[in-house]
């Protein structure tokens, strides 16, 4: 539906309307990022020796490689997570009536647009020694003492996955939806079974929204600050905590910018790998 | 299904299937049902179920200033960020979202940034770019790091309603002589309109929920109720912050509802 050339005056509207938004961004968004990297190249609190100093204490410091790479693997477990039961429910959503795939949307939307504290509240509720899963099992007599729900990495991944879901369930029934039901019809009715059809055919033609909805949960996992710090508890530190410590506790600003600029990289590798992938699985879907 | 034998192999997926996506649903909604709950306990913790129900919880709600105090903050900053969202990002959408050159696609891109990237590191970078120029944190500058973030919900519902739009319908309008403005007004403007409106939505709820930004750029004076909340949490585990958090979804439900007939707000992020 491209707009066609010789319309060009009445359908589009020039470049220049962007100017506002672009300054905006330009003074607001860009500015301060490149100041961040250029505090983050200096050695000195005070911002006066230059220097790479902070990148090097990063990464030869375990502990802070640890902080990374901790925090890189939460959002590959809350990813997995997601998308093991978020499939079902975008699956689901194309096998019911209009009515209930309208409640369905409204019951994947309703998290989004709660706020995330009470979000991650409602969990501490349920994983806490007192809360739903230890007083059902204890009147159940399958355990003695409260299991340790709450400041571990299963809470963690968990109450995250839950927070997260929509932005993984939503990318899903799109790319459901643009799938031809022949293909599933065709490929039964030539012998393969529901599952080989699924795996063969329904997995790899919703691959774009697969990755679309992994790069999604992934991003907004890692960075998710309140529910990591609030179900992980002190003992547990990932990179938005270890930031914030820093940056706030310790005044210590440029360590705390150069782990920003790392974790930014950090996130944009994992975002570019997935838009690579998705671009290979679209030319894959077409061909 | 005529023709497909339902056979053991097909039921059992199907059952897997159901199955599953019935646990997820639960999953994303018991959270939701529990905090209601214990938000009428008559006892002093989060104990489930409850020892007995009572509204003095509620009660206590009604005469927590610091919440209404760190509300109205909120509140406020989420309107002015809404209002600074649209105003800019409307322009900017009309302009990217029927062009293809490389300007508009990088503009496209850069706008949209704010979503991945990891929300604290602007926060901070604000922080600094503030103190830098001597800007006290304030209202306003709650304000500025809200739209940064707010403003790619309302120009991708804007550009996604544009590209719906029918070329044909501002060629007519163009034909029949209407300038450029009054065909914004009259035809452009009532059909982009739930789309613009849904993006506000979100960029309203998402600013009022908003903690990385906020949690650089406020101070006492400016508090803000989900950094309020947190931090009452870390400190004790208070079952006011449930009667709250009830409020709060109670609310949710009732403006998703509100969208969903004003915007076909499901449709929208759907397709």
């Amino acid at each position: 539906m491209g707009a066609a050339p010789k319309s060009r005056d009445a359908t589009s509207y020039g470049i220049g309307l962007t100017a506002p938004l672009a300054l905006f961004f330009a003074v607001f968004f860009v500015a301060p990022l490149l100041q961040l990297f250029w505090l983050s190249l200096h050695n000195d609190t005070a911002g006066l020796q230059w220097g790479i100093g902070q990148y090097l204490h990063f990464l030869a410091d375990p502990f802070s490689l640890g902080v990374l790479g901790s925090t890189l693997l939460l959002g590959v477990e809350v990813t997995a997570v997601c998308l093991l039961l978020g499939f079902p429910i975008a699956w689901l959503y194309h096998r019911v009536g209009p009515r209930l795939q309208t409640i369905i949307i409204l019951i994947v939307l309703l998290p989004l647009l709660t706020s995330v504290v009470v979000r991650t509240f409602a969990w501490i509720v349920i994983l806490g020694r007192q809360g739903i899963i230890n007083a059902t099992l204890q009147s159940l007599g399958l355990i003695d003492a409260p299991l340790k729900l709450l400041y571990t990495q299963f809470g963690v991944v968990i109450a995250l996955a839950q927070v997260q879901m929509p932005l993984m369930v939503l990318p899903l029934i799109t790319a459901l939806s643009r799938i031809d039901s022949n293909l599933d019809d065709a490929s039964c009715s030539l012998g393969a079974g529901s599952w080989r059809t699924f795996r063969r055919i329904v997995l790899p033609l919703s691959l774009p929204g697969i990755i679309a909805g992994c790069t999604l949960t992934y991003a907004a996992a890692i960075t998710a600050f309140i529910t990591q710090s609030l179900i992980g508890g002190g003992q547990m530190l990932f990179m938005p905590m270890y930031l914030y410590q820093q940056a706030s506790t310790l005044q210590n600003w440029p360590f705390a910018a150069a782990i920003s600029i790392i974790f930014l990289l950090a996130v944009l590798a994992v975002v570019s790998i997935f838009t690579a992938l998705g671009r290979m699985s679209r030319a894959y879907g077409g061909a | 299904m005529p023709g497909r034998k339902r056979t053991w192999e097909a039921i059992s997926f199907e059952l897997v299937m159901t199955a599953s996506a019935l646990v997820a649903l639960v999953l994303i909604v018991a959270p939701s049902l529990v905090i209601m709950i214990v938000s009428f306990t008559s006892g002093f913790s989060l104990k489930f179920p409850p020892p007995g129900y009572s509204l003095r919880w509620y009660v206590e709600l009604a005469n927590a200033w610091q919440l209404h105090f760190a509300a109205r903050n909120s509140l406020v900053v989420a309107f002015w960020s809404t209002a600074l969202s649209i105003l800019l990002g409307v322009a900017a959408a009309l302009a990217i979202a029927r062009s293809r050159t490389l300007s508009a696609r990088l503009l496209d891109s850069l706008f949209m940034s704010p979503l991945v990237l990891p929300a604290l590191a602007f926060g901070l970078a604000a922080l600094m770019l503030f103190s830098l120029v001597g800007l006290p944190v304030s209202p306003l500058t709650l304000v500025i790091g809200h739209t940064v973030v707010c403003v790619p919900y309302v120009v991708r519902n804007t550009v996604a309603a544009l590209a719906q739009l029918e070329p044909t319908l501002l060629e007519s309008s163009a034909v029949l002589g209407a300038s450029q403005v009054y065909t914004f007004r009259r035809i452009v403007l009532p059909l982009i309109r739930p789309g613009v409106i849904a993006g506000a939505f979100i960029a309203f709820m998402s600013s009022f929920d908003n903690v990385p930004v906020s949690l650089f750029l406020r101070d006492a004076a400016t508090d803000m109720l989900p950094i309020r909340m947190w931090q009452d949490l870390e400190g004790k585990l208070d079952v006011t912050i449930a009667a709250l958090s009830s409020v709060l979804i109670i609310a949710t439900v009732a403006l998703v509802t509100v969208m969903e007939r004003v915007s076909g707000l499901s449709r929208r992020l759907t397709s």
